[in-house]
């Protein structure tokens, strides 16, 4: 489908935010794929942000050709887009003290994630290298607490060591950020014995589960299963996830 | 206009496929398309046993192409039997069963397990670049290729189809192989090997080192390959190997193919498989060639 950007701009250093039609219904933790135009083959995923009546918006960091290409891109361009795609965040009734742990580029998924849940009562642990995004609208949702590599902004450290601070009395831990944070989400999560859900990645091909390039290594009774990121995920239990 | 095409005793309903691996078993892709448009599913390569597949990464990006090392992931020929082909029956269009043994013996098993209703033809893989057993070891052995060849014949009531790789110095010695061997047609290409190297870790990016490389940079090799192997049997050949628009499929029939499969533009277009039979009608229509077969082998040298 070809949907019509509304506003693409820097929100902070590399860092952009897009706007787009859409008239699909996402659930948090899922993800579109954008064809980035130029030379590019694959759509690239990218996880949805936020989700409006007809408009959704990702938050997305210049890593390659793709990326680039797409902070060119201005309002009203069209883009070639398919999803939402993928199993999200499994969110419970039951369930109300809830820790979002979330790391630089993988922050973004949380924030739709922390505004369908933000009745309950939410802890949101951040980690930014330096420059921090999205902050002020996490704080709608929850308290936030924030860690920076360089002290730039709140804690100097990692998010691991804010969410320690945080992790009494938690039913429920969802993480998304780099593989070694959620490696060290993971271990806490079940140090704590809280059951938690983390989103993963894995460069992917059709992103629709049916070639079998986007394998995440899990455990299962018998030994492990690589089960598809882009439809069995990218969220997982972090239990199944072997890293 | 006609666009049904014969593959041995096999009709299709129009020229064009999807190819093995890249539209898993169907369900996902019909979601995007009517499966019923479609000549025929060349489904993923199913193995006798479950294949766990090929630690990640799988698949990198390069020039027009992509590198894959999927390694065979799939849930072996049963569980294909018992839970994937009911629901690519429900559909008008061909199944064409993709199968890979380690042995030879393997592949009698999967060709006897596979002589059931709702299979229409057997694609004979011997041209996998990411399995250490079997795969293209046997493809690039034209002795494997007519035994194998051979052995699945005697066996199966189906159209036997047999998929080889480019990875070899001369087509025309495998296409014919094939031939000997029984086959009713051969498809061809299979991805070409290559690698790729992380500069920052000086490693290769795939832990087998070599994998498969598909997409638009592989079109001319491959319909080079298609020319010459047409060139050196009498059966049909299936053409594919960076298929992405009704020109290309087209370049590839007059070339000599009786029918195309697109491959991985599914994955960039997950209707590019019916656009682009929607675009060989239209170019039927333009230059007024009311049977697709008049365009097969129609290349002026
Ligand atoms: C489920 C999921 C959600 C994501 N959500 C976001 C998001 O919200 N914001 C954001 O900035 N990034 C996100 N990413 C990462 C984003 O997809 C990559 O940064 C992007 O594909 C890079 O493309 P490129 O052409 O700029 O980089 P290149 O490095 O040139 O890309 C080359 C190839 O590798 C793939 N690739 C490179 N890095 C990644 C990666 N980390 N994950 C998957 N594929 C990759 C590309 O898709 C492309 O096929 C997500 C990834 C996944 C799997
Ligand atoms: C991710 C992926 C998985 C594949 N798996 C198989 C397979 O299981 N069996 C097979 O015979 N070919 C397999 N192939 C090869 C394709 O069927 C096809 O021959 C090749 O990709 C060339 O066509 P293309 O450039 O249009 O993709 C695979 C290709 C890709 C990209
Ligand atoms: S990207 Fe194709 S199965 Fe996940």
């Amino acid at each position: 489908m070809r949907y019509v950007v509304r506003e693409n701009r820097e929100i902070t250093n590399g860092i952009y935010r897009l706007r787009l039609e859409f008239d699909g219904i996402p659930t948090p933790g899922q993800f579109i794929m954008i064809n980035c135009g130029g030379n590019t083959l694959l759509k690239r995923p990218f996880s949805i942000c936020d989700h409006d009546a007809d408009e959704i918006a990702i938050v997305y960091r210049i890593k390659g050709k793709g990326t680039y290409n797409l902070s060119k891109v201005k309002a009203l361009d069209t883009l070639e887009v398919t999803g939402p795609h993928g199993h999200g965040f499994d969110m419970f009734d039951k369930f109300n003290n809830i820790l979002i742990v979330g790391g630089g580029i993988g922050i973004p998924p949380l924030l739709f994630l922390s505004k369908k849940l933000k009745s309950k009562n939410l802890k949101i642990a951040l980690g930014f290298k330096s420059d921090v995004f999205l902050v002020d609208e996490f704080k709608k949702y929850g308290d936030v607490v924030i860690a920076t590599e360089d002290g730039n902004t709140g804690i100097k450290g990692y998010v691991i060591d804010v969410m320690k601070g945080e992790i009494k009395d938690i039913d429920m831990i969802y993480g998304c950020g780099p593989m070694q944070m959620l490696k060290a989400v993971k271990d806490m999560a079940e140090e704590y014995d809280v059951p938690c859900q983390i989103s993963v990645e894995e460069h992917m091909g059709c992103g629709i589960g049916a070639c079998m390039v986007c394998a995440c290594k899990t455990k299962t009774d018998s030994g492990f299963q690589y089960k598809k990121v882009c439809k069995d995920g990218p969220v997982f239990w972090s239990r199944e996830v072997v890293f | 206009m006609n666009l049904k095409i014969n593959i041995g005793n096999l009709e299709l309903k129009n020229p064009v496929l999807v190819a093995s691996g890249t539209f898993g078993f169907g369900k996902e892709y019909s979601h995007y398309i009517d499966l019923d448009d479609l000549g025929g599913i060349m489904v993923k390569g199913l193995t006798l046993y479950p294949k766990e597949g090929n630690p990640p990464p799988r698949i990198y990006e390069t020039p027009s192409g992509i590198l894959n090392s999927v390694g065979l992931q799939n849930p072996g020929v049963d569980v294909f039997i018992k839970d994937e082909l009911p629901f690519l029956n429900r559909f008008n269009t061909k199944v064409i069963a993709n199968i890979a043994g380690e042995t030879i013996e393997e592949f009698v098993s999967l060709a006897q397990k596979l002589n059931i209703d709702g299979v229409d033809a057997l694609e004979i893989n011997v041209s996998c670049p990411n399995v250490k057993e079997g795969g293209m070891s046997f493809g690039v052995d034209p002795n494997s290729v007519y035994a194998i060849t051979k052995k699945v014949k005697q066996v199966s009531n189906k159209t036997v189809i047999v998929k080889l790789t480019p990875n070899v110095t001369d087509i025309k010695i495998y296409a014919k192989a094939a031939e000997d061997g029984g086959a009713d047609a051969i498809s061809l290409i299979n991805t070409v090997t290559g690698m790729a190297i992380d500069i920052n870790t000086r490693r290769p990016v795939f832990k087998n080192v070599f994998a498969g490389l598909s997409g638009p940079a592989i079109k001319p090799i491959a319909l080079k390959n298609v020319y010459e192997a047409k060139r050196a049997v009498s059966i049909p050949v299936i053409g594919m190997g960076g298929i992405s628009s009704a020109e290309d499929a087209l370049e590839f029939m007059i070339a000599g193919a009786t029918a195309v499969a697109v491959g991985t533009y599914n994955f960039i277009s997950p209707t590019g498989s019916i656009d682009i039979l929607e675009g060989i009608k239209k170019y039927m229509l333009r230059n007024s060639i009311f049977d697709v077969n008049q365009l097969i082998n129609s290349i002026n040298v």
